[in-house]
């Protein structure tokens, strides 16, 4: 290693902004328009190549890797345990979710899935469904931030603040929690966070109301949503589009119900699936109204989770949430793919264990915002660059987890 | 419902020759594909109506070390019946080539375009093979087991 870290060429800047399109071969009219990688509407650094012909758009090609920090690399580098502090940094916005189907997948492949106490489970629950809510708030602020709606989204920021107080009285961090580990967790619940938690629930039930009149149902919204990005329930599945998207085009398919992992056959909770109310089925507003509801159906389940975690499973003097925990992280040689419902959509993990260390061979992760992003070129062709921006931003992207 | 067995007897049925072994220990079962028939295959089990495996969850390309092979992992569903399956396709290691399956499910063009990028895989009959997470002038393919990282990128030293 030299101590001399960058040295400057001017050479070196020539090739800042790689592009598939030739400025030579364009029709007449026709022109690039770079928008990001540190344009707010992106969502992060996202960079979109983007052939206009006045205000339409003819072609978009999204460049990625910005934000790439080899996950998978490091993942092949560290036992299974400590790969989860990696997982959170993925999608940032809902550490939980993602913590919690890593966790499952490597659960399952030592076997001990059945071994993990019910308080467990349902603790695991409660948090990935506040992380849900806090994700789908999130998406649907920066929206509304995006097309012009300011207010709802100092409103869902201050909501938000509560369920990241929350997480973070839990496990000490506001954001990546590390909070879940392979067959248990890192403390129990702190005393009094159930009621807490009750508090805040009969506190957000009505400020969803408000939202929704807000945001949802504003005229102005609607008029920028409905009948924009319109995505074909066909073409959504041959794109692997997963999650709120997905629903959003009219198919009732949500891994918590399909594969009906950890506790969610326990608790009863709807799947709400775009109708086209406002426009045609699988436009921007049907998968922002998709997001809305599953904030209440997520709301529903906390209430659940926390009967039992106050009934049935409740706190014990000698509970011990680590009790379970393996001594050594090992499995048999096996492939392995396991997929959760993360809020964004199918969060799946390829595993290739060798049997003879702790290292995992091969780790991938299938990133719902990777897949997702992927439809970006089919769905706005031909479309204002206004448009444009009410697409990407109802793609609910993390760049986190696109580039991992 | 039906079981791996019998998707793979009506593959073995249908494509004499084209499966090669299958592997138990995976989750969900295996079947190990030869790569030349691999796209007639999937575009079979896409369209046939007693599968209809019309979803391509994952795509991972695997690098088995300097000794051994490359492989190319599909994992299917099909959302009407439940069903899951992974196909394994292996490629020689110094000329690796599988058959793009990008006309079969879009979703393959970026997980191809991974494969390619981090590990050198070459889709044959892909649109667009360019790398996709890392700059196009970087060298190596970082998740083979024999990668050496380059010393500097653009005057940025890549080791820290």
């Amino acid at each position: 290693m030299s101590t001399v870290q960058y040295t400057y060429d001017p050479a070196h800047l020539t090739r800042s902004e790689p592009v598939v399109h030739d400025p030579e071969n364009l029709k007449t009219g026709e022109m690039i328009l770079n928008i990001g990688p540190q344009h707010p509407s992106t969502h992060g650094v996202l960079r979109l190549e983007t052939i206009t012909d006045g205000e339409i758009v003819v072609d978009v090609v999204p460049h990625l890797g910005y934000l790439h920090r080899c996950f998978e690399k490091h993942a092949e580098s560290m036992p299974y345990n400590q790969t989860i502090p990696y997982v959170d940094r993925m999608d940032y916005m809902a550490a939980m979710n993602s913590e919690h189907a890593y966790v499952m997948g490597v659960e399952r492949m030592l076997g001990i899935q059945d071994d993990i106490p019910k308080r467990v489970e349902y603790i695991r629950v409660l948090v990935a469904e506040l992380n849900r809510i806090a994700s789908h708030f999130v998406a649907i602020g920066t929206y509304g931030l995006d097309i012009g709606a300011f207010t709802p989204f100092l409103w869902v920021m201050r909501d938000r603040e509560h369920i990241m107080r929350l997480l973070e009285w839990t496990c000490g961090a506001r954001m990546l929690y590390n909070y879940i580990w392979i067959g248990g967790l890192f403390y129990d619940l702190p005393v009094g966070f159930e009621e807490r938690c009750m508090d805040f629930s009969r506190y957000l039930k009505p400020k969803l109301d408000y939202l929704e009149q807000l945001l949802i149902e504003n005229k102005i919204f609607v008029d920028r949503t409905a009948d924009i990005g319109i995505l074909p329930l066909a073409l959504a599945i041959n794109n692997g589009i997963t999650g709120p998207i997905l629903r959003g085009s009219g198919l009732r398919f949500d891994l918590r119900k399909v594969d009906a992992y950890s506790v969610y056959p326990e608790l009863d909770f709807d799947i709400p699936i775009g109708t086209g109310k406002m426009g045609t089925v699988g436009d921007c507003w049907d998968r922002t109204w998709v997001r809305m509801q599953e904030c209440r159906e997520s709301l529903k389940i906390i209430d659940q989770c926390l009967e039992k975690l106050t009934g049935d499973h409740k706190r014990t003097r000698n509970f011990d949430p680590r009790a379970f925990l393996p001594k050594k992280i090992r499995p048999k040689a096996q492939d392995f793919y396991v997929r959760a419902e993360n809020p964004k959509g199918e969060l799946g993990f390829f595993f290739r264990a060798d049997g003879r260390s702790d290292i995992p061979f091969r780790c991938k992760a299938r990133a719902c915002s990777f897949v997702n992003l992927s439809i970006l070129p089919e769905l706005s062709r031909g479309v204002m660059i206004a448009d444009l921006i009410a697409i990407v931003g109802s793609l609910d992207l993390v760049l986190g987890e696109v580039d991992r | 419902m039906m079981d791996f067995g019998e998707i793979k007897s009506i593959v073995e049925n249908k494509f004499p020759g084209a499966v090669l072994g299958e592997d138990i220990n995976s989750t969900p079962t295996a079947v190990y594909l030869k790569s030349d028939q691999l796209p007639e295959v999937c575009e079979f089990l896409r369209d046939d109506d007693r599968m209809y495996f019309d979803m391509l969850s994952c795509l991972t390309g695997i690098d088995n070390g300097p000794e051994s092979n490359m492989e190319v992992v599909y994992n299917l569903y099909s959302i009407p019946f439940d069903h899951h399956l992974m196909i394994k396709v292996e490629t020689g290691r110094d000329k690796p080539e599988v058959p793009s399956v990008s006309a079969i499910w879009k979703t393959a063009l970026w997980h191809e375009r991974e494969a390619y990028d981090l590990l050198g895989i070459n889709f044959t009959g892909h649109p667009d093979l360019r790398r996709i997470l890392l700059p196009e002038d970087w060298e190596g393919h970082p998740l083979r087991k024999d990668y050496k990282e380059m010393e500097n990128y653009h005057g940025i030293q890549v080791k820290y």
